[in-house]
């Protein structure tokens, strides 16, 4: 876009702000440009996100990727991969570092998506 | 832990010992604390902070009682050579010049690289963070921090597609603080911007966590402007949108930091311009910390010019308000920063901010005038810049559109900003909605997470995995080397020589690196210059010279050059020759020989031409530690006396020596004083008697032992040298020495 300067028109609305009241409607403005980047965050989830939660529970760095990857091919990004590591070690009766590298080299997943059927 | 010795070096190959073992003592940030005394050495000063243990003072203390007063602000160095083995060697030295922000740049294309990287491969622009190589450097800073009495802060980077895996390591190891901006990753790395904000959250969580101060990255967009000064108003947008979506995932507005730049540098009248910006800035953004970057983007090659931008953009700082200062290496332009730059910068920083001691004591800035006009101006361009993104459909649509680092002045636009598709870029297509049942049993995560349907507590997710690697470290898998051939156990090995003790060769940045600066002037214009730089390199024998800086004296009549090369050899220290160490009579022993066994009366002036008095002075003055202090008697016959005055006052006066000072050394006029000296005794027949000493900045001692003189005294010599010389040159014309 270009456009030529047109402060001294686009400012009637502030000029007469005392520095207060301008500090005030600039953070009111930041809080409404950053609010739903807040919310994006609350709801969704990306493979990194699931790789530090993986880390976090004891999983060996190089086994993150392909964890994500296999969840993602199973459609069970939207259950966390952490959770899908948990459930894994619950169902079989293992740890979770034990369930992390089943699950790493592709093994375990068709058990977790037939244990997720039905869950929203 | 090893304690660190300040006559040995620092044993690297020890620090890689038992990597998997080490734990950071600390997390989180450590601030300065002001000295409760602020009286040091002969001064009063007024805001500095703790001193520390050891240091290296800045080189005039040596006149001051070798006081070395360490500001209140935190000072950053950023040290990244590709090889962190020998970064650390630089840290250490960076520490001794009073930095206590180390700051490490990440190995260019890692922030691409989807996960951790793990061992210690080399890096390019920067050093590959992995966590072997932060449990090296951080154990070594342990060791460094002991060394000098204060606590050192570590710092890299969370950014790229790994935000959130890097912030779990860095909270892990205790990195002590970081940079985190998603708005840098959607403009300057083509990161998705949904999957930026989404990972920064999980990023930003994890740091609140583990106490990590933030750095943003807004000062990228002064860096890439096309005209720095006209970006102003978005500068404000951005720190702001950084520090409020920080603040809100809930990192405590004390370790939020901004990166903040003066935009512009001379010869614009930067401070004119400069100032208003720094103030409007800290007026909007008072809830968090300054980190006062320095401009970048004027730097040329020249290290002069660069340290000039960064005293001014000090001189913003100490007006203003900055917690942390960094210093951008004066090499910046033409260099990978080498170790010399480094510590040269911290000194910058010390000498500038202690300079400025209680500055604003004394003056205040102008409550109204062009001050305050100019910086509401700036506030209110950038309010507008806010309140545009919000109309126009809120922050992804602004960059979608190319709201930002657009080159004209906002309002105006120039339609060359930096546009994002909200649908495209790296990482895009990769962001998953959470399901109802979705979970994650870790600390410090963002956003839903049901860990109810499993019987947890909301308030502590991890208590259903009996607590995640932020409770209990054991979970951490420690990953030592992937590569056998890229590590730094092979990079140490081809450079072991080094380490025995008895090789040594010149270093910039790399053990073994080999490569030396020379400055010249050659007589001629620039291009010509530059190609005989290189020529006059080669003749010298240097391997791949390069010119790195040229500038103009005058287009004819000459042109500066500093140009680099390597040398092919090494230095073998078990067959160098080291003189002796100076060495010093006692004070018992002085006044056994002059005032106890006989008087001494000496004469002495400066020669020639030459009104030079103050290195006399100081040789013989009692209040500079001089030789009458011990009793010598001094008869002072001023400056500029000739020489044929100082043999006829000696006679005269019945003294046993004469001591010439000869500053100017022009055509050599100081030696050939020192032989007239010499001469002129001969002929009077008085030569055995007198003992002729001569001393001065350009006096090379054996240079002036060949004019027939008995002893020459250069540059940093003091009485006690003197006195010494005078009492033994004395005991051995009596024979007993």
């Amino acid at each position: 876009m270009k456009r030529a300067d047109d402060f001294e028109v686009r400012r009637q609305h502030i000029a007469n702000l005392t520095d207060e009241e301008l500090y005030a409607r600039f953070w009111e403005l930041t809080d409404q440009v950053v609010d739903p980047l807040l919310e994006l965050g609350k709801k969704n989830t990306t493979p990194s996100v699931e790789r530090s939660v993986l880390l976090r529970m004891g999983v060996s760095s190089l086994d993150c990727m392909p964890i994500v990857n296999h969840a993602i091919d199973h459609g069970l990004m939207g259950k966390g991969c952490g959770h899908c590591v948990y459930k894994l070690s619950k169902m079989e009766d293992i740890s979770i570092r034990d369930a992390s590298i089943k699950l790493a080299k592709g093994e375990g997943w068709d058990k977790l998506v037939e244990a997720f059927k039905g869950g929203k | 832990m090893t304690e660190l010795k300040r006559n040995e070096k620092l044993d690297i190959v020890n620090i890689l010992k038992d990597l998997d073992k080490y734990e950071p003592r600390r997390r989180g940030w450590t601030w300065r604390e002001k000295a409760e005394d602020q009286h040091m050495g002969p001064f009063e000063y007024h805001e500095i902070s703790k001193p520390l243990k050891q240091s290296v003072p800045l080189p005039p203390a040596k006149f001051m009682e070798d006081v070395d007063p360490q500001p209140m602000q935190t000072i950053t160095t950023e040290i990244a050579s590709g090889r962190f083995e020998d970064d650390i060697r630089r840290m250490r030295m960076g520490a001794w010049h009073g930095a206590d922000h180390l700051m490490v740049i990440r190995h260019m294309g890692q922030s691409h690289i989807d996960g951790l990287m793990e061992g210690t491969p080399q890096g390019i622009g920067g050093v590959p963070i992995t966590r072997k190589q932060i449990r090296a450097q951080r154990k070594a800073i342990d060791m460094i921090e002991d060394e000098v009495g204060r606590p050192i802060n570590y710092h890299s980077y969370i950014s790229g597609v790994a935000g959130p895996d890097v912030a779990v390591l860095f909270a892990e190891e205790g990195v002590n603080g970081a940079h985190q901006d998603p708005q840098y990753n959607v403009l300057y790395r083509d990161i998705n911007c949904v999957r930026s904000f989404v990972d920064a959250c999980e990023s930003k969580k994890i740091m609140a966590w583990a106490g990590i101060l933030q750095i943003d990255g807004a000062h990228n967009a002064n860096a890439t402007a096309r005209e720095a000064w006209k970006v102003m108003p978005e500068l404000i947008v951005q720190h702001a949108i950084n520090s409020r979506f920080s603040e809100k995932v809930g990192i405590k507005p004390e370790n939020i930091s901004l990166s903040t730049v003066p935009p512009t540098a001379t010869p614009a009248p930067c401070v004119y311009m400069d100032l208003p910006y720094a103030v409007a800035l800290r007026d909007i953004c008072d809830r968090y910390k300054m980190r006062a970057q320095m401009n970048t983007k004027y730097i040329q090659s020249s290290a002069r010019e660069a340290t000039v931008t960064h005293v001014m953009n000090m001189l913003i700082s100490k007006l203003t308000r900055a917690d942390i200062q960094s210093t951008i290496t004066p090499d910046e332009g033409r260099n990978v920063p080498w170790h010399i730059y480094n510590i040269e910068a911290c000194d910058t920083a010390k000498q500038t901010l202690i300079g400025l001691d209680g500055l604003m004591e004394m003056v205040e800035l102008k409550k109204d005038g062009p001050l305050r006009e100019m910086a509401r101006d700036i506030k209110e361009r950038a309010l507008l810049f806010m309140e545009e993104i919000v109309e126009n459909g809120g922050y992804f649509q602004a960059v979608q559109d190319g709201f930002f680092v657009d080159s004209a002045k906002y309002p105006e636009r120039n339609g060359d900003g930096i546009a994002r598709k909200i649908e495209g870029g790296v990482g895009y297509g990769f962001i998953f909605e959470r399901d109802e049942d979705y979970m994650a049993p870790v600390t410090a995560h963002y956003g839903y997470n049901n860990v109810e349907q499993y019987g947890g507590d909301p308030e502590n997710p991890s208590a259903l995995i009996g607590g995640c690697t932020f409770e209990d470290r054991s979970k951490i898998v420690y990953i030592d080397e992937l590569d056998e051939n890229d590590n730094v156990n092979v990079r140490l090995e081809k450079v072991a020589k080094y380490r025995t003790g008895n090789v040594i060769t010149p270093e910039v940045e790399w053990c073994g690196d080999r490569v030396i600066m020379i400055t010249m002037m050659l007589p001629i214009n620039k291009r010509v210059a530059e190609a005989a730089a290189v020529e006059l390199g080669k003749k010298l024998g240097l391997v791949d010279p390069e010119v790195i800086s040229a500038e103009v004296m005058q287009d004819a009549e000459g042109t500066r050059i500093e140009l680099k090369g390597r040398v092919d050899f090494d230095i073998d220290l078990t067959t160098l020759e080291i003189p002796p160490e100076p060495h010093y009579m006692s004070d018992k022993e002085l006044y056994d020989e002059f005032e106890g066994h006989e008087h001494m009366k000496v004469v002495c002036g400066t020669v020639g031409e030459d009104e030079h008095s103050v290195g006399m002075r100081e040789i013989i003055n009692i209040k500079h530690g001089g030789i009458e202090k011990w009793g010598i008697e001094c008869i002072y016959l001023g400056t500029s006396v000739p020489v044929e005055k100082m043999v006829d006052a000696c006679i005269e006066e019945n003294a046993e020596a004469i001591l010439a000072s000869t500053i100017i050394s022009h055509d050599n006029v100081h030696y050939k004083n020192m032989r007239r000296l010499h001469e002129l005794c001969v002929e009077k027949g008085i030569r055995d008697k007198v003992i002729i000493c001569a001393g001065g900045t350009q006096v090379i001692p054996e240079e002036a032992v060949k004019t027939g003189i008995d002893m020459g005294f250069g540059r940093n010599s003091h009485g006690i040298d003197v006195a010494t010389f005078l009492a033994e040159e004395r005991q051995r014309r009596r024979g007993e020495r």
